[in-house]
């Protein structure tokens, strides 16, 4: 397979055919952290031109810049990391990715192949520890084979519904030789995904929602994955369907649209969940019915037809039974649905929810003046335009900022939506800016989150990386102890962070980053001005908040749709 | 109710524990997998056997047929199909009791494949439950030991 007689590959070594298998796939920039397995392949690296490695400070920073850069680009992110620690200190990330389909390839330095599975140092089974996280994985037990096993890695993390991919490489097989056969074809008998959808299924769906009453898209991370936002807008405007979003589908119809009813699930939009539970008929599109988004699962939208398109045949009908169920590629089904949406009478239904709008907005109090999150989100929003690459971390802050950012376009947004993995933001945000060195880059983050891989400031100062890191300090770890205060009779176990939490500026000003606070409502807009000014030099705005602000509307866990708390009671 | 898988996939590093790992991580019950060289000698066949209702099966399905290295699954269960299952059985045996463990084992068409002066140990082939049937009747005599391959099935060509 390897030795190919009639035609000899040139000879090199398993470092060199990865690293420039890795340059003729057009891969720039590789995040990751030396280590003893790896010593060799990064040196090849370091002396190949056209691609740069960059040093975080953690394999968990690095791979979830892989992720955030793969986000923001669409194209796979890369880790290098060591055997063993390295190798576990990625998992996190892998888990990370694989929720939520973002293609990452993360190579693990392993011992050498007659060492494997006799404990020898630095050893870690990482195949077989990420084997439920990864979308596949490869040990390379030849150098020969490595520049096959790069492409197929590349070619399954990006097409299907993209995932992680983990190559494990023995330290022998890196360094001895063999040949680069640079243009063999990536041939999988197993994988072949369905891109195009049945044509008498689309035919259906159309049908469907041009004869409904009430009809709603539902949009989630496969839309803005497979870049199919104007579809669905042209499906909305023409049909005059309204569209609600999941977390990670937020930018893939724009927010100003007035059919836009913004996003669904526990801190969904009242309307949203309304419109959920009311519509007649509901189109799901790169969506999987998640529970954070249905609710209760037996009282889910009880009186629609539902329509399901995803490219994983097997997130359909998982959770939901539906009507019609669509397997193909989001930008190769809706063009075709495109052609046959009419425009419906969907008025009274347009009333309804302009109804539900106006009773019951996205809202939060001001309160003299201590500073609202909510506020400083909305800030933060317009002061960049809404244009701005929105990172988030986990919990209160990230709710925050997908309630109140206003997306505008596809993958503005970039957050751990299932996993819910605190400590993502900071290392993914600056994924993103160094795959999108034009364009501002937000990280909104919790005081608790921010110190879980605060580390990668070093890496962000020590790149000249101007990130714009929005520090919702509210001295608690608020997500948990709103689940306290409102289940649990506000006994704070575990949560209190403030007795404990550092000098966040002095912490910036020691890793080298700028820090700038605001303690009252009235110094907001100076910080944010400020900051957004600063260039070659990532900021930490620290916005000390009203610390028991809670996120609202609510769907309690366990509770249906229309179960929505507004406030406290 | 139960049901018969067949997947075909090549048979690369690592997928046996890709597929049984999907039954644990998954939490799918799996009563039996047996795998074997398939016709391509690049290829394994498995044969699962698993107990849930149709919507489970199906979800199984799809989470196999999502792995990298499965080319195909076949759900046996609503098509006529042809199944075996070879089981080895050491049962405990006297002078007095011989004669009856072979005439058991002749019933069912079993065969005597080693022999001592403690033990006797039948090979039985056939379906699911024959086998149960033959472990019931030579429980009486005491069974020291049990190896059984779990079920192997293909799809029945022959329709009237
Ligand atoms: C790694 C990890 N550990 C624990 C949790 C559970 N968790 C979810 S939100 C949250 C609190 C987050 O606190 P903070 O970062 O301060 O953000 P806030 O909610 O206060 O905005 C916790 C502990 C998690 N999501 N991820
Ligand atoms: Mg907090």
């Amino acid at each position: 397979m390897t030795e190919n007689k009639k035609n000899p590959g040139k000879s090199m070594t398993g470092s060199e055919i990865l690293v420039q298998t890795l340059v003729d796939l057009g891969v720039t920039k590789v995040f990751g952290y030396p280590g003893g397995k790896v010593i060799g392949l990064y040196d090849v690296l370091d002396r190949t031109p056209g691609i740069q490695g960059i040093l975080f400070r953690h394999e968990q920073g690095a791979t979830h810049a892989a992720d955030g850069f793969a986000r923001a680009t669409g194209m796979p992110g890369i880790v290098i990391v060591t055997s063993g620690p390295g190798a576990t200190n990625t998992v996190t990330g892998i888990a990370t990715a694989y929720m939520d389909s973002i293609p990452i390839i993360v190579f693990t330095g392993q011992v050498p192949s007659a060492m494997i599975g006799n404990d020898a140092f630095q050893e870690a089974d990482i195949i077989g520890i990420t084997r439920p996280v990864t979308k596949h994985s490869y040990l390379a037990q030849d150098p020969g084979q490595i520049g096959q096993i790069v492409r197929e890695a590349y070619h399954i993390a990006i097409t299907g519904r993209p995932g992680p991919v983990l190559i494990d490489l023995p330290s022998d097989v890196l360094a001895a030789s063999g040949e680069h056969h640079p243009n063999e074809h990536v041939m999988i008998r197993g994988y072949n995904p369905t891109y195009k959808g049945h044509s008498q299924q689309i035919n259906k769906a159309a049908d469907m929602l041009n004869t409904a009453r009430r009809p709603l898209i539902y949009a989630g991370g496969g839309v803005n994955i497979g870049l199919a936002s104007e579809e669905i807008t042209e499906i909305a405007n023409r049909g005059q369907i309204p569209v609600t979003t999941t977390l990670l589908g937020l930018g893939a119809f724009p927010e100003d649209n007035p059919l836009s009813v913004g996003m669904v699930g526990m801190h969904g939009t009242w309307y949203a969940n309304m419109a959920m539970m009311e519509c007649d008929v509901l189109m799901c599109v790169g969506a999987r019915f998640d529970d954070r988004v249905t609710g209760r699962l037996n009282h889910f939208s009880p009186n629609s037809k539902k329509i399901h398109i995803d490219i994983d045949p097997s997130c359909i009908a998982k959770n939901v039974a539906v009507d019609i169920p669509i397997v193909g590629h989001v930008k190769k089904v809706l063009p075709d649905i495109v052609k046959k949406i009419k425009p419906a009478n969907t008025k009274e239904w347009l009333e309804q929810i302009n109804c539900w709008k106006n009773e019951h907005p996205l809202k939060y109090s001001k309160r003299g003046e201590e500073i609202l999150p909510e506020y400083v989100v909305e800030k933060v929003a317009e002061m960049t335009n809404h244009q701005a690459i929105v990172v988030t971390d986990v919990g209160q802050n990230q709710m925050w900022a997908a309630q109140y950012y206003g997306f505008k376009r596809p993958r503005q947004i970039l957050s751990s939506g299932g996993l819910g993995t605190m400590g993502y933001g900071l290392p993914a945000a600056l994924g993103a800016a160094i795959g999108c060195p034009d364009e501002t880059v937000v990280c909104f983050t919790g005081d608790g989150g921010f110190q879980m891989n605060i580390q990668e400031l070093t890496t962000a100062v020590q790149n000249k990386i101007p990130l714009k890191i929005v520090l919702l300090n509210n001295g608690y770890l608020g997500m948990v102890r709103q689940w306290q205060e409102l289940f649990f009779e506000r006994r704070y176990a575990m949560t209190v962070l403030s007795d404990g939490n550092p000098n966040f500026m002095k912490l910036a000003e020691g890793y080298g980053a700028v820090g700038l606070q605001a303690q009252k409502l009235s110094d907001v807009e100076d910080v944010i001005k400020e900051g957004l000014k600063i260039k070659r030099l990532p900021v930490v705005m620290e916005f000390i908040i009203c610390p028991e602000e809670n996120v609202f509307p609510m769907v309690p866990a366990g509770a249906s749709l229309d179960e929505m708390l507004e406030n406290g009671k | 109710m139960r049901h018969i898988l067949s997947v075909i996939f090549e048979n690369k590093f690592n997928a046996i524990p890709r597929i049984s790992g999907l039954f644990s991580g998954r939490g799918y019950n799996m009563n039996s997998m047996s795998f074997g060289e398939g016709e391509d000698p690049e290829t394994t066949r498995a044969t699962i056997t698993s107990e849930g209702d149709d919507q489970i099966i199906e979800q199984i399905a799809k989470q196999l047929n999502k792995l990298v290295d499965v080319i195909k699954v076949v759900e046996l269960t609503y098509e006529p199909f042809v199944e075996r299952e070879l089981a080895l059985v050491k049962v405990q045996s006297s002078a007095s009791t011989r004669a009856e463990i072979m005439q058991v084992a002749d019933i069912f068409r079993a065969k005597i494949i080693d022999l001592s002066h403690k033990t006797i140990t039948i090979e039985v082939t056939g379906k699911e439950d024959k086998v149960n049937a033959i472990i019931e009747m030579l429980q009486q005599f005491g069974i020291r030991e049990i190896a059984r391959t779990g079920i192997v099935a293909l799809k029945r060509e022959f329709q009237k």
